[in-house]
């Protein structure tokens, strides 16, 4: 028999169609064989969809939000500081959350032994922050530029300059792991992750704004990203009374 | 107010910068009571094994119990962080530490088999896509996921005893594909 505790669990919409990729997309190489054939299930959501960790401050180190004072010299490239809000659809704040970032470095080379292409590595950049979001969801991380790079998946294949996001919402649902770019890229265009989103608005949504009120006087260029993620159903259980 | 959704993007090849963290795997502290070993490989349509994949697990503390706010029934007695975060090595072959968690409700109230909710991220899959671990030794009859799943395809669901833990691999496509879950 249900309980009126259970039937006040939050539910979370889908986003609309368009707005996340599909798993096939011939275009990006590498879902050839790592796209699932068969038909997804749908799984209601139940608690351990709706509930999701809270990962707290203990995860972060001291310059875990400032990528150009990891090491004793300053990173090669354009520093950049960048800010956003965690949003989820009804534009409730999602207050101390973890937001995880990782990137090249201004070259377009990544601090990984698989990356090989001739661009030099920067000693003084790792390329990965983290930082929690204030109590009106706010987060901000000052990082470099980082550069474009090839990548092989068709002739002449170039990745517009992004930083990679990872970050949890309050629920299972809401957990998003996406691409930050930079606003006029040349590269758009030719790149078949970015246009992996079906939907035209959507995809603009993965741009970061210039943001010259940011900006820091002989210091720093800034970037103003927000993140959404699903927002909540309105529940048919609503209990009318309680709302009043 | 309503606002429009940011689009998925793939992990891409190089996650392991920024995502792993050292105690990840660790969903529990080694030494915990009841502390079990989950290990498998995450597979592709070839059979090969993916290097550049991350498993995420999330799950009730042995009591059934989430510590968030939306859990309506309180807070469980001791923190439990309930989140497990392992990249996977050369041989594509991930492992969480965990104890099994307790017996959770459905929307009817009804008690569901134990279950871990599972992410898996890779470069090749432009979005996560979403399974869950159940446990081949325990009572699933009833479980109204597994259920709704056709009866072909539900081992694929069961972790395996193997040793004092249990072996669960992911495969993305193919023979044996893994049941994903629209969450």
């Amino acid at each position: 028999m249900a309980t009126p505790t259970e039937r006040r669990l939050p539910q979370y919409r889908p986003d609309p169609d368009g707005t996340h990729p599909p798993l096939d997309y011939a275009p990006y190489r590498s879902t050839a064989l790592r796209h699932p054939k068969q038909p997804l299930v749908l799984l209601p959501q139940m608690l351990t969809e709706v509930t999701g960790p809270l990962l707290g401050p203990g995860r972060l180190g001291e310059f875990d939000n400032d990528l150009t004072r990891q090491h004793a010299g300053e990173p090669q490239g354009q520093r950049i500081i960048v800010t956003g809000r965690l949003l989820d659809g009804d534009g409730r704040p999602i207050r101390d959350s973890l937001v995880e970032i990782w990137q090249a470095n201004a070259g377009g080379r990544y601090r990984h032994t698989g990356d090989r292409w001739p661009s030099p590595l920067d000693p003084n950049f790792d390329g990965l922050g983290r930082t929690l979001t204030d109590s009106d969801g706010r987060y901000e991380f000052t990082t470099i530029k980082p550069g474009a790079y090839p990548w092989k998946n068709h002739d002449n294949a170039w990745r517009p300059a992004h930083i990679h996001f990872s970050v949890f919402g309050s629920a299972f649902t809401q957990r998003l792991v996406t691409q930050m770019y930079f606003p006029d890229d040349p590269l758009f265009s030719q790149d078949p992750i970015f246009n992996s989103i079906p939907d035209e608005k959507a995809r603009q949504r993965m741009i970061s704004r210039f943001d010259l009120d940011r900006t820091e006087e002989e210091w720093a260029l800034a970037f103003q990203f927000d993140i959404v993620v699903r927002g909540r159903e309105q529940s048919v259980f609503e209990d009318e009374e309680e709302d009043e | 107010m309503r606002l429009e959704g940011t689009p998925s993007q793939t992990v891409g090849p190089y996650l392991s910068i920024g995502l792993p963290w050292d105690d990840g795997p660790f969903v529990v502290p080694e030494g915990t009571e009841g502390a079990v070993w989950i290990r498998g490989g995450v597979y592709d349509g070839a059979g090969n094994p993916v290097p550049d994949a991350m498993i995420e697990t999330w799950q009730a503390d042995p009591n059934g119990g989430f510590d968030h706010p939306d859990d309506p029934r309180g807070k469980p007695g001791e923190p439990f962080r309930g989140f497990g975060r392992c990249p996977t090595d050369a041989e594509g072959q991930y492992r969480i530490l965990t104890v099994l968690p307790g017996a959770v409700p459905d929307a009817t109230g009804a008690p569901q088999a134990r279950h871990i909710d599972v992410s898996v991220f890779a470069r090749g899959l432009l979005n996560r896509v979403v399974t869950r671990i159940y446990f081949e030794d325990q009572d699933n009859a009833g479980d109204a996921v597994l259920a709704s799943v056709p009866e072909e395809r539900r081992d694929t669901l069961l972790a395996k005893k193997d040793g004092a833990g249990y072996r669960f691999d992911v495969r993305l496509q193919g023979e044996g594909e893994t049941v994903f879950f629209a969450v």
